[in-house]
Protein backbone atom coordinates (compact mmCIF):
# COMPACT_ATOMS: atom_id res chain seq x y z
CA UNK A 1 0.00 0.00 0.00
CA UNK A 2 1.24 3.50 -0.84
CA UNK A 3 0.31 6.84 0.71
CA UNK A 4 -1.34 7.93 -2.54
CA UNK A 5 -3.48 4.76 -2.66
CA UNK A 6 -4.48 5.22 0.99
CA UNK A 7 -5.31 8.86 0.42
CA UNK A 8 -7.65 8.03 -2.49
CA UNK A 9 -9.48 5.46 -0.40
CA UNK A 10 -9.76 7.85 2.57
CA UNK A 11 -11.25 10.54 0.33
CA UNK A 12 -13.74 8.18 -1.32
CA UNK A 13 -14.70 6.81 2.10
CA UNK A 14 -13.95 3.25 1.00
CA UNK A 15 -11.43 2.96 3.85
CA UNK A 16 -10.94 5.12 6.95
CA UNK A 17 -7.93 6.24 9.01
CA UNK A 18 -9.47 4.31 11.95
CA UNK A 19 -9.39 1.12 9.89
CA UNK A 20 -5.86 1.90 8.68
CA UNK A 21 -4.58 2.35 12.24
CA UNK A 22 -6.38 -0.80 13.41
CA UNK A 23 -4.79 -2.72 10.56
CA UNK A 24 -1.33 -1.29 11.28
CA UNK A 25 -1.66 -2.39 14.91
CA UNK A 26 -2.89 -5.84 13.85
CA UNK A 27 0.13 -6.30 11.55
CA UNK A 28 2.45 -5.20 14.36
CA UNK A 29 0.90 -7.67 16.83
CA UNK A 30 1.13 -10.45 14.30
CA UNK A 31 4.65 -9.86 12.95
CA UNK A 32 6.68 -7.63 15.21
CA UNK A 33 7.40 -10.29 17.79
CA UNK A 34 9.69 -11.85 15.15
CA UNK A 35 10.80 -8.75 13.22
CA UNK A 36 11.27 -6.25 16.07
CA UNK A 37 10.95 -3.19 13.85
CA UNK A 38 9.39 -1.13 16.65
CA UNK A 39 10.74 0.06 19.98
CA UNK A 40 7.45 1.63 21.14
CA UNK A 41 3.96 1.47 19.67
CA UNK A 42 1.81 4.50 20.53
CA UNK A 43 -1.61 4.12 22.08
CA UNK A 44 -2.82 7.60 21.13
CA UNK A 45 -2.84 6.68 17.40
CA UNK A 46 -6.48 5.53 17.62
CA UNK A 47 -7.56 8.90 19.00
CA UNK A 48 -5.74 10.72 16.16
CA UNK A 49 -7.31 8.30 13.64
CA UNK A 50 -10.77 9.07 15.01
CA UNK A 51 -10.23 12.79 14.45
CA UNK A 52 -8.82 12.19 10.96
CA UNK A 53 -11.79 9.99 10.04
CA UNK A 54 -14.18 12.74 11.14
CA UNK A 55 -12.21 15.28 9.10
CA UNK A 56 -12.55 13.21 5.93
CA UNK A 57 -16.31 12.99 6.49
CA UNK A 58 -16.48 16.78 6.70
CA UNK A 59 -13.69 17.99 4.40
CA UNK A 60 -12.99 15.11 1.99
CA UNK A 61 -10.21 16.04 -0.43
CA UNK A 62 -9.64 19.39 1.29
CA UNK A 63 -7.95 17.65 4.22
CA UNK A 64 -4.16 18.14 4.43
CA UNK A 65 -2.03 15.77 2.28
CA UNK A 66 -1.16 13.21 4.97
CA UNK A 67 -4.42 13.32 6.90
CA UNK A 68 -4.88 9.98 8.65
CA UNK A 69 -1.76 8.39 7.11
CA UNK A 70 -0.02 6.14 9.65
CA UNK A 71 3.77 6.58 9.77
CA UNK A 72 6.62 5.00 11.74
CA UNK A 73 9.42 7.25 13.03
CA UNK A 74 13.05 6.35 13.68
CA UNK A 75 13.76 6.67 17.38
CA UNK A 76 16.42 9.38 17.02
CA UNK A 77 13.71 11.87 15.98
CA UNK A 78 11.93 13.62 18.85
CA UNK A 79 8.15 13.41 19.28
CA UNK A 80 7.05 15.48 22.28
CA UNK A 81 5.94 13.29 25.19
CA UNK A 82 7.27 10.06 23.63
CA UNK A 83 10.36 8.07 24.59
CA UNK A 84 13.35 8.95 22.40
CA UNK A 85 16.18 6.49 23.06
CA UNK A 86 18.31 6.59 19.93
CA UNK A 87 18.37 2.82 20.67
CA UNK A 88 20.87 3.59 23.44
CA UNK A 89 20.74 2.52 27.08
CA UNK A 90 21.95 5.97 28.09
CA UNK A 91 18.58 7.44 26.97
CA UNK A 92 16.46 4.50 28.11
CA UNK A 93 14.26 6.76 30.27
CA UNK A 94 14.34 9.92 28.12
CA UNK A 95 11.00 11.47 27.16
CA UNK A 96 11.27 14.04 24.35
CA UNK A 97 10.47 17.55 25.57
CA UNK A 98 9.58 18.94 22.14
CA UNK A 99 8.67 17.97 18.57
CA UNK A 100 11.39 17.85 15.92
CA UNK A 101 10.62 20.22 13.04
CA UNK A 102 9.99 17.24 10.71
CA UNK A 103 7.47 15.88 13.24
CA UNK A 104 5.73 19.21 13.59
CA UNK A 105 5.43 19.45 9.80
CA UNK A 106 4.08 15.89 9.49
CA UNK A 107 1.64 16.58 12.33
CA UNK A 108 0.43 19.77 10.60
CA UNK A 109 -0.05 17.72 7.42
CA UNK A 110 -2.30 15.33 9.36
CA UNK A 111 -0.01 12.29 9.74
CA UNK A 112 -0.54 9.77 12.53
CA UNK A 113 2.48 8.37 14.38
CA UNK A 114 2.09 4.63 14.97
CA UNK A 115 5.32 4.09 16.81
CA UNK A 116 9.08 4.55 17.01
CA UNK A 117 11.43 2.25 15.13
CA UNK A 118 14.57 0.37 16.09
CA UNK A 119 17.98 1.45 14.82
CA UNK A 120 21.69 1.08 15.37
CA UNK A 121 22.62 2.97 18.54
CA UNK A 122 22.69 6.72 17.73
CA UNK A 123 22.47 5.71 14.03
CA UNK A 124 25.91 4.07 14.07
CA UNK A 125 25.86 0.90 12.04
CA UNK A 126 24.71 -0.73 8.81
CA UNK A 127 22.64 -3.63 10.15
CA UNK A 128 20.53 -2.51 13.16
CA UNK A 129 22.45 -5.10 15.18
CA UNK A 130 23.98 -2.31 17.30
CA UNK A 131 20.67 -1.50 19.04
CA UNK A 132 20.70 -1.73 22.86
CA UNK A 133 17.23 -3.29 22.48
CA UNK A 134 18.23 -6.19 20.24
CA UNK A 135 18.42 -6.48 16.44
CA UNK A 136 15.68 -6.06 13.84
CA UNK A 137 15.20 -8.86 11.30
CA UNK A 138 14.61 -8.45 7.58
CA UNK A 139 10.94 -9.29 6.82
CA UNK A 140 11.99 -10.80 3.47
CA UNK A 141 14.37 -13.29 5.11
CA UNK A 142 14.44 -13.31 8.89
CA UNK A 143 17.92 -14.81 9.05
CA UNK A 144 19.18 -11.58 7.50
CA UNK A 145 19.57 -7.98 8.64
CA UNK A 146 17.29 -5.23 7.32
CA UNK A 147 20.32 -2.96 6.86
CA UNK A 148 20.92 0.09 8.97
CA UNK A 149 20.98 2.29 10.69
CA UNK A 150 17.31 2.97 9.81
CA UNK A 151 16.63 -0.81 9.77
CA UNK A 152 13.54 -0.61 11.98
CA UNK A 153 11.95 1.99 9.70
CA UNK A 154 12.72 -0.12 6.61
CA UNK A 155 11.37 -3.30 8.24
CA UNK A 156 8.22 -1.47 9.43
CA UNK A 157 7.41 -0.56 5.82
CA UNK A 158 8.58 -3.87 4.32
CA UNK A 159 6.35 -5.88 6.71
CA UNK A 160 3.40 -3.70 5.58
CA UNK A 161 2.63 -2.21 8.99
CA UNK A 162 2.84 1.34 7.59
CA UNK A 163 3.02 2.77 4.05
CA UNK A 164 6.07 4.90 4.90
CA UNK A 165 8.56 5.77 7.61
CA UNK A 166 11.08 8.46 8.45
CA UNK A 167 14.74 7.62 8.81
CA UNK A 168 18.00 9.52 9.00
CA UNK A 169 20.99 9.12 6.69
CA UNK A 170 24.53 10.06 7.72
CA UNK A 171 26.43 7.67 5.42
CA UNK A 172 23.74 5.54 3.78
CA UNK A 173 21.42 4.79 6.70
CA UNK A 174 18.25 5.27 4.63
CA UNK A 175 19.41 4.10 1.19
CA UNK A 176 21.14 0.86 2.24
CA UNK A 177 18.16 -0.47 4.29
CA UNK A 178 15.84 0.58 1.43
CA UNK A 179 18.02 -1.52 -0.87
CA UNK A 180 18.02 -4.53 1.52
CA UNK A 181 14.23 -4.38 2.04
CA UNK A 182 13.08 -3.60 -1.52
CA UNK A 183 11.96 -0.02 -0.84
CA UNK A 184 12.47 3.50 -2.13
CA UNK A 185 14.87 5.50 0.06
CA UNK A 186 15.55 9.22 -0.21
CA UNK A 187 18.53 11.11 1.24
CA UNK A 188 17.80 14.80 0.54
CA UNK A 189 20.38 17.54 -0.16
CA UNK A 190 22.23 18.52 3.01
CA UNK A 191 20.19 21.38 4.46
CA UNK A 192 16.97 20.58 2.57
CA UNK A 193 15.31 19.12 5.67
CA UNK A 194 15.66 20.57 9.17
CA UNK A 195 17.79 18.64 11.66
CA UNK A 196 16.12 20.36 14.66
CA UNK A 197 15.00 17.64 17.04
CA UNK A 198 17.15 14.92 15.46
CA UNK A 199 19.83 13.37 17.65
CA UNK A 200 23.00 14.66 16.03
CA UNK A 201 25.52 12.06 14.88
CA UNK A 202 27.68 13.68 12.19
CA UNK A 203 26.31 17.21 12.01
CA UNK A 204 27.86 18.04 8.61
CA UNK A 205 26.47 14.77 7.14
CA UNK A 206 23.09 14.05 8.80
CA UNK A 207 19.82 14.40 6.89
CA UNK A 208 16.34 13.11 7.65
CA UNK A 209 14.63 11.34 4.77
CA UNK A 210 12.03 8.80 3.79
CA UNK A 211 11.46 5.07 3.28
CA UNK A 212 8.47 4.42 1.04
CA UNK A 213 6.90 1.98 -1.42
CA UNK A 214 6.90 4.46 -4.29
CA UNK A 215 8.85 7.47 -5.56
CA UNK A 216 5.61 9.46 -5.61
CA UNK A 217 5.27 8.91 -1.85
CA UNK A 218 8.88 9.99 -1.27
CA UNK A 219 8.06 13.21 -3.09
CA UNK A 220 4.84 13.76 -1.11
CA UNK A 221 6.66 13.35 2.20
CA UNK A 222 9.67 15.40 1.09
CA UNK A 223 7.41 18.31 0.13
CA UNK A 224 5.95 18.23 3.65
CA UNK A 225 9.20 17.95 5.64
CA UNK A 226 11.56 20.11 3.52
CA UNK A 227 12.13 23.83 3.89
CA UNK A 228 13.90 26.49 5.86
CA UNK A 229 13.74 26.35 9.62
CA UNK A 230 14.94 29.12 11.96
CA UNK A 231 15.88 26.33 14.40
CA UNK A 232 18.42 24.79 12.00
CA UNK A 233 20.96 27.29 10.73
CA UNK A 234 22.05 25.04 7.87
CA UNK A 235 18.63 24.69 6.22
CA UNK A 236 18.48 25.93 2.63
CA UNK A 237 15.75 27.41 0.49
CA UNK A 238 14.74 26.35 -3.01
CA UNK A 239 16.99 29.10 -4.41
CA UNK A 240 20.21 28.21 -2.59
CA UNK A 241 21.51 25.92 -5.31
CA UNK A 242 19.18 26.87 -8.15
CA UNK A 243 17.02 24.31 -9.87
CA UNK A 244 18.33 21.19 -11.62
CA UNK A 245 15.78 21.05 -14.46
CA UNK A 246 13.85 17.89 -15.31
CA UNK A 247 14.20 16.52 -18.85
CA UNK A 248 12.53 13.95 -21.09
CA UNK A 249 15.68 11.84 -21.18
CA UNK A 250 18.78 12.05 -19.02
CA UNK A 251 22.48 11.40 -19.34
CA UNK A 252 23.68 9.03 -16.62
CA UNK A 253 27.31 8.85 -15.56
CA UNK A 254 28.68 5.47 -14.44
CA UNK A 255 31.88 5.69 -12.35
CA UNK A 256 33.25 2.39 -13.71
CA UNK A 257 36.54 2.22 -11.83
CA UNK A 258 34.77 2.91 -8.52
CA UNK A 259 32.37 0.00 -9.12
CA UNK A 260 35.24 -2.48 -9.29
CA UNK A 261 35.32 -2.51 -5.50
CA UNK A 262 33.93 -5.74 -4.12
CA UNK A 263 30.48 -5.76 -5.72
CA UNK A 264 28.87 -9.24 -5.84
CA UNK A 265 28.84 -10.57 -9.43
CA UNK A 266 25.05 -11.02 -9.58
CA UNK A 267 24.46 -7.54 -8.10
CA UNK A 268 26.68 -6.18 -10.88
CA UNK A 269 24.61 -8.17 -13.43
CA UNK A 270 21.40 -6.58 -12.10
CA UNK A 271 23.12 -3.20 -12.38
CA UNK A 272 24.09 -3.81 -16.02
CA UNK A 273 20.50 -4.89 -16.84
CA UNK A 274 19.27 -1.74 -15.16
CA UNK A 275 21.55 0.35 -17.38
CA UNK A 276 20.14 -1.56 -20.39
CA UNK A 277 16.60 -0.66 -19.27
CA UNK A 278 17.62 3.00 -19.04
CA UNK A 279 19.15 2.87 -22.53
CA UNK A 280 16.02 1.20 -23.89
CA UNK A 281 13.95 4.05 -22.43
CA UNK A 282 16.05 6.54 -24.42
CA UNK A 283 18.48 7.68 -21.73
CA UNK A 284 22.21 8.00 -22.42
CA UNK A 285 24.78 6.11 -20.35
CA UNK A 286 28.37 7.33 -20.30
CA UNK A 287 31.40 6.27 -18.26
CA UNK A 288 32.83 8.89 -15.92
CA UNK A 289 35.84 9.11 -13.62
CA UNK A 290 35.41 9.90 -9.94
CA UNK A 291 38.83 8.80 -8.67
CA UNK A 292 38.56 10.53 -5.30
CA UNK A 293 35.26 8.82 -4.51
CA UNK A 294 37.19 5.63 -3.93
CA UNK A 295 38.76 7.29 -0.90
CA UNK A 296 35.39 8.57 0.32
CA UNK A 297 34.96 5.82 2.87
CA UNK A 298 38.39 6.56 4.38
CA UNK A 299 37.59 10.29 4.67
CA UNK A 300 34.18 9.43 6.12
CA UNK A 301 35.70 7.32 8.90
CA UNK A 302 37.69 10.37 9.98
CA UNK A 303 35.06 13.13 9.66
CA UNK A 304 32.14 11.14 11.06
CA UNK A 305 33.81 9.81 14.27
CA UNK A 306 35.24 13.30 14.89
CA UNK A 307 31.73 14.73 14.80
CA UNK A 308 30.35 11.78 16.78
CA UNK A 309 32.86 12.29 19.60
CA UNK A 310 31.74 15.93 19.90
CA UNK A 311 28.02 15.29 19.54
CA UNK A 312 27.89 12.38 21.96
CA UNK A 313 29.73 14.39 24.62
CA UNK A 314 26.32 15.75 25.64
CA UNK A 315 25.19 12.34 26.91
CA UNK A 316 26.73 12.36 30.37
CA UNK A 317 23.92 11.41 32.73
CA UNK A 318 23.73 14.90 34.20
CA UNK A 319 20.69 16.76 32.83
CA UNK A 320 18.73 13.85 31.34
CA UNK A 321 19.15 10.19 30.52
CA UNK A 322 20.50 7.46 32.74
CA UNK A 323 22.95 8.45 35.50
CA UNK A 324 25.28 6.00 37.23
CA UNK A 325 26.54 7.76 40.34
CA UNK A 326 30.21 7.79 41.26
CA UNK A 327 31.98 9.34 44.20
CA UNK A 328 32.43 12.64 42.36
CA UNK A 329 31.39 14.29 39.11
CA UNK A 330 34.21 12.78 37.02
CA UNK A 331 33.41 9.28 38.21
CA UNK A 332 29.72 9.89 37.50
CA UNK A 333 30.61 10.75 33.88
CA UNK A 334 32.92 7.74 33.52
CA UNK A 335 30.35 5.34 34.95
CA UNK A 336 27.33 6.72 33.09
CA UNK A 337 29.05 6.66 29.72
CA UNK A 338 30.75 3.27 30.27
CA UNK A 339 27.37 1.71 31.11
CA UNK A 340 25.25 3.75 28.71
CA UNK A 341 27.10 3.35 25.40
CA UNK A 342 27.43 0.17 23.35
CA UNK A 343 30.62 -1.09 21.70
CA UNK A 344 30.22 0.71 18.36
CA UNK A 345 29.45 4.06 20.01
CA UNK A 346 32.53 3.69 22.24
CA UNK A 347 34.70 2.73 19.25
CA UNK A 348 33.68 5.79 17.27
CA UNK A 349 33.93 8.19 20.22
CA UNK A 350 37.49 7.01 20.91
CA UNK A 351 38.44 7.16 17.25
CA UNK A 352 37.00 10.67 16.96
CA UNK A 353 38.79 11.80 20.11
CA UNK A 354 42.05 10.47 18.64
CA UNK A 355 41.75 12.11 15.20
CA UNK A 356 40.83 15.45 16.78
CA UNK A 357 43.67 15.41 19.33
CA UNK A 358 46.36 18.04 18.87
CA UNK A 359 49.25 16.66 16.86
CA UNK A 360 46.94 14.41 14.81
CA UNK A 361 44.30 16.94 13.82
CA UNK A 362 45.98 18.07 10.56
CA UNK A 363 47.04 14.57 9.54
CA UNK A 364 43.52 13.17 9.83
CA UNK A 365 40.65 15.62 10.17
CA UNK A 366 42.34 18.44 8.23
CA UNK A 367 43.19 16.14 5.33
CA UNK A 368 39.79 14.46 5.31
CA UNK A 369 38.06 17.83 5.13
CA UNK A 370 40.40 18.94 2.34
CA UNK A 371 39.66 15.71 0.46
CA UNK A 372 35.98 16.35 0.94
CA UNK A 373 36.32 19.72 -0.78
CA UNK A 374 38.14 18.08 -3.68
CA UNK A 375 35.44 15.41 -3.95
CA UNK A 376 32.81 18.13 -4.19
CA UNK A 377 34.78 19.78 -7.04
CA UNK A 378 35.21 16.41 -8.76
CA UNK A 379 31.49 15.70 -8.57
CA UNK A 380 30.51 19.19 -9.75
CA UNK A 381 32.81 18.70 -12.75
CA UNK A 382 31.05 15.40 -13.49
CA UNK A 383 27.66 17.12 -13.33
CA UNK A 384 28.82 19.47 -16.09
CA UNK A 385 28.75 16.41 -18.37
CA UNK A 386 25.98 14.24 -16.93
CA UNK A 387 22.57 14.82 -15.32
CA UNK A 388 22.77 12.00 -12.80
CA UNK A 389 25.38 9.61 -11.43
CA UNK A 390 24.30 5.98 -11.04
CA UNK A 391 25.77 3.21 -8.85
CA UNK A 392 24.46 0.14 -7.04
CA UNK A 393 23.24 1.28 -3.61
CA UNK A 394 25.16 -1.43 -1.78
CA UNK A 395 27.71 -3.99 -3.01
CA UNK A 396 25.69 -6.98 -1.74
CA UNK A 397 22.12 -7.93 -0.83
CA UNK A 398 21.16 -8.20 2.87
CA UNK A 399 23.70 -10.24 4.85
CA UNK A 400 23.08 -12.63 7.72
CA UNK A 401 22.81 -11.51 11.32
CA UNK A 402 26.23 -11.81 12.94
CA UNK A 403 28.00 -12.21 9.59
CA UNK A 404 29.99 -8.98 9.77
CA UNK A 405 31.67 -9.08 13.14
CA UNK A 406 34.72 -7.10 12.01
CA UNK A 407 33.96 -3.33 12.02
CA UNK A 408 35.79 -2.62 8.74
CA UNK A 409 33.85 -5.25 6.78
CA UNK A 410 30.61 -3.67 8.07
CA UNK A 411 31.84 -0.19 7.12
CA UNK A 412 32.54 -1.35 3.53
CA UNK A 413 28.78 -1.84 2.95
CA UNK A 414 28.57 1.95 2.74
CA UNK A 415 31.24 2.46 0.06
CA UNK A 416 28.78 3.83 -2.55
CA UNK A 417 26.60 5.82 -0.17
CA UNK A 418 29.06 7.82 1.97
CA UNK A 419 30.45 10.01 -0.87
CA UNK A 420 26.91 11.40 -1.23
CA UNK A 421 26.86 12.57 2.39
CA UNK A 422 30.42 13.89 2.21
CA UNK A 423 29.52 16.07 -0.79
CA UNK A 424 26.01 16.96 0.46
CA UNK A 425 24.14 16.03 -2.73
CA UNK A 426 20.75 14.24 -2.78
CA UNK A 427 20.36 10.58 -3.75
CA UNK A 428 17.53 8.13 -4.26
CA UNK A 429 17.67 4.34 -3.95
CA UNK A 430 15.05 2.32 -5.85
CA UNK A 431 14.70 -1.46 -6.20
CA UNK A 432 16.92 -2.85 -8.99
CA UNK A 433 15.81 -6.49 -9.12
CA UNK A 434 16.49 -9.59 -7.09
CA UNK A 435 19.39 -11.95 -6.54
CA UNK A 436 19.19 -15.39 -4.97
CA UNK A 437 20.93 -16.41 -1.73
CA UNK A 438 20.27 -19.82 -0.09
CA UNK A 439 17.14 -20.24 -2.22
CA UNK A 440 15.64 -16.89 -1.21
CA UNK A 441 15.15 -13.99 -3.62
CA UNK A 442 16.61 -10.85 -2.07
CA UNK A 443 16.15 -7.29 -3.32
CA UNK A 444 18.99 -5.04 -4.46
CA UNK A 445 18.97 -1.30 -5.02
CA UNK A 446 20.23 1.21 -7.55
CA UNK A 447 21.30 4.68 -6.43
CA UNK A 448 20.71 7.81 -8.49
CA UNK A 449 22.76 10.82 -7.40
CA UNK A 450 21.69 14.34 -8.46
CA UNK A 451 23.38 17.75 -8.13
CA UNK A 452 22.73 19.83 -4.98
CA UNK A 453 19.06 20.78 -4.80
CA UNK A 454 18.21 18.22 -7.53
CA UNK A 455 15.43 16.33 -5.73
CA UNK A 456 12.89 17.19 -8.46
CA UNK A 457 15.12 15.42 -10.99
CA UNK A 458 15.38 12.33 -8.75
CA UNK A 459 11.60 12.18 -8.36
CA UNK A 460 11.09 12.62 -12.10
CA UNK A 461 13.45 9.81 -13.14
CA UNK A 462 12.37 7.65 -10.20
CA UNK A 463 8.72 7.87 -11.20
CA UNK A 464 9.54 7.09 -14.83
CA UNK A 465 11.73 4.11 -14.01
CA UNK A 466 10.20 2.63 -10.85
CA UNK A 467 6.65 3.86 -10.21
CA UNK A 468 5.62 3.21 -13.82
CA UNK A 469 6.81 -0.40 -13.53
CA UNK A 470 5.35 -0.84 -10.08
CA UNK A 471 1.86 0.28 -11.09
CA UNK A 472 1.94 -1.73 -14.33
CA UNK A 473 2.63 -4.87 -12.33
CA UNK A 474 -0.25 -3.94 -10.02
CA UNK B 1 48.78 2.42 19.56
CA UNK B 2 49.30 0.93 23.04
CA UNK B 3 46.70 -0.30 25.51
CA UNK B 4 47.65 2.60 27.79
CA UNK B 5 46.96 5.09 25.00
CA UNK B 6 43.52 3.54 24.48
CA UNK B 7 42.82 3.81 28.20
CA UNK B 8 43.95 7.46 28.08
CA UNK B 9 41.58 8.13 25.14
CA UNK B 10 38.87 6.56 27.27
CA UNK B 11 39.57 9.01 30.09
CA UNK B 12 39.62 11.95 27.65
CA UNK B 13 36.28 10.71 26.26
CA UNK B 14 34.90 10.21 29.78
CA UNK B 15 34.32 6.49 29.20
CA UNK B 16 35.67 3.97 31.72
CA UNK B 17 37.18 1.01 29.86
CA UNK B 18 38.13 -2.40 31.23
CA UNK B 19 41.52 -3.86 30.25
CA UNK B 20 39.78 -6.42 28.04
CA UNK B 21 37.78 -3.70 26.25
CA UNK B 22 40.93 -1.62 25.76
CA UNK B 23 42.79 -4.56 24.20
CA UNK B 24 39.95 -5.30 21.77
CA UNK B 25 39.61 -1.62 20.85
CA UNK B 26 43.36 -1.34 20.31
CA UNK B 27 43.28 -3.90 17.48
CA UNK B 28 40.15 -2.42 15.92
CA UNK B 29 41.29 1.19 16.09
CA UNK B 30 44.72 0.30 14.70
CA UNK B 31 43.04 -1.38 11.71
CA UNK B 32 40.67 1.54 11.13
CA UNK B 33 43.48 4.12 11.39
CA UNK B 34 45.55 2.17 8.90
CA UNK B 35 42.58 2.13 6.52
CA UNK B 36 41.79 5.83 6.83
CA UNK B 37 45.45 6.82 6.35
CA UNK B 38 44.65 6.43 2.65
CA UNK B 39 43.63 10.11 2.69
CA UNK B 40 47.30 10.99 3.32
CA UNK B 41 48.21 9.69 -0.13
CA UNK B 42 45.60 11.88 -1.82
CA UNK B 43 46.11 15.13 0.04
CA UNK B 44 49.73 16.30 0.21
CA UNK B 45 50.97 17.96 3.40
CA UNK B 46 50.52 21.70 3.55
CA UNK B 47 47.50 21.66 1.26
CA UNK B 48 44.87 22.05 3.93
CA UNK B 49 42.88 24.76 2.25
CA UNK B 50 39.68 25.38 4.20
CA UNK B 51 36.72 26.36 2.09
CA UNK B 52 33.36 27.57 3.29
CA UNK B 53 30.67 26.21 0.99
CA UNK B 54 27.30 27.62 0.11
CA UNK B 55 25.89 26.05 3.22
CA UNK B 56 27.33 27.59 6.35
CA UNK B 57 26.16 28.53 9.79
CA UNK B 58 23.97 31.63 9.93
CA UNK B 59 23.27 32.80 13.43
CA UNK B 60 19.93 34.26 14.36
CA UNK B 61 19.50 37.27 16.57
CA UNK B 62 20.36 36.56 20.18
CA UNK B 63 16.97 37.12 21.74
CA UNK B 64 14.64 35.02 23.82
CA UNK B 65 11.74 33.74 21.75
CA UNK B 66 10.03 31.45 24.27
CA UNK B 67 7.73 32.55 27.07
CA UNK B 68 9.69 32.39 30.36
CA UNK B 69 9.29 28.97 32.06
CA UNK B 70 7.45 27.47 29.08
CA UNK B 71 9.80 24.45 29.03
CA UNK B 72 10.91 24.40 32.67
CA UNK B 73 8.57 21.66 33.85
CA UNK B 74 9.30 19.26 31.05
CA UNK B 75 13.08 19.81 31.27
CA UNK B 76 13.09 19.42 35.05
CA UNK B 77 11.07 16.23 34.71
CA UNK B 78 14.02 14.76 32.77
CA UNK B 79 16.57 15.48 35.54
CA UNK B 80 18.12 12.25 36.83
CA UNK B 81 18.12 13.79 40.33
CA UNK B 82 16.54 17.01 41.52
CA UNK B 83 15.92 19.01 44.64
CA UNK B 84 13.04 21.41 44.21
CA UNK B 85 13.76 23.32 41.01
CA UNK B 86 17.46 22.47 41.12
CA UNK B 87 19.37 19.83 39.21
CA UNK B 88 21.40 17.84 41.70
CA UNK B 89 24.96 16.81 40.78
CA UNK B 90 27.99 15.37 42.57
CA UNK B 91 30.68 17.69 43.84
CA UNK B 92 33.47 18.49 41.40
CA UNK B 93 36.36 18.50 43.87
CA UNK B 94 36.95 15.34 45.84
CA UNK B 95 39.46 15.54 48.69
CA UNK B 96 40.09 11.74 48.41
CA UNK B 97 41.17 11.78 44.77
Amino acid sequence: MTISELRKKFISGEYTPMEAVAEAKAVISEKDGDIHAYLDVYDDAEEMAKEATARYQKEGGNTPPLCGVPLAIKNNILIAGKRATGASKILDNYIASYDATVIKRLRDAGAIFIGSTNMDEFAMGSSTENSAYGPTRNPIDQSRVPGGSSGGSAAAVAMSSVPAALGTDTGGSIRQPASYCGLVGLKPTYGAVSRYGLMAMGSSLDQAGTLTNSVEDAETLFNVIAGRDPHDMTTISGETYGVAPTKDTYTFGVPRAFLGQGVDADVMERFESHLDELRAAGHRIVDIELPLFEAGLAAYYIVMPAEVSSNLARFDGIRYGVRKEGKDLLETYLNSRADGFGAEAKRRILLGTYVLSSGYFDAYYGKAEALRGKMRDELNAAFAQVDLVVTPTAPTPAFKLGEKSDPLSMYRQDIFTVPVNLTGVPALSIPMGEVERDGVSLPTGVQYIAPHGGEARLFDIGRKVYDAKRYNNG
Amino acid sequence: MTKEEILHLGTLSRIRLSDAEALKLKGEIDAILEYVSEVNKLVPDGHLEKKVGLVHNVFREDKVVNEPDSYSDVLQAAFPEREGDYLKVKKILNPDS
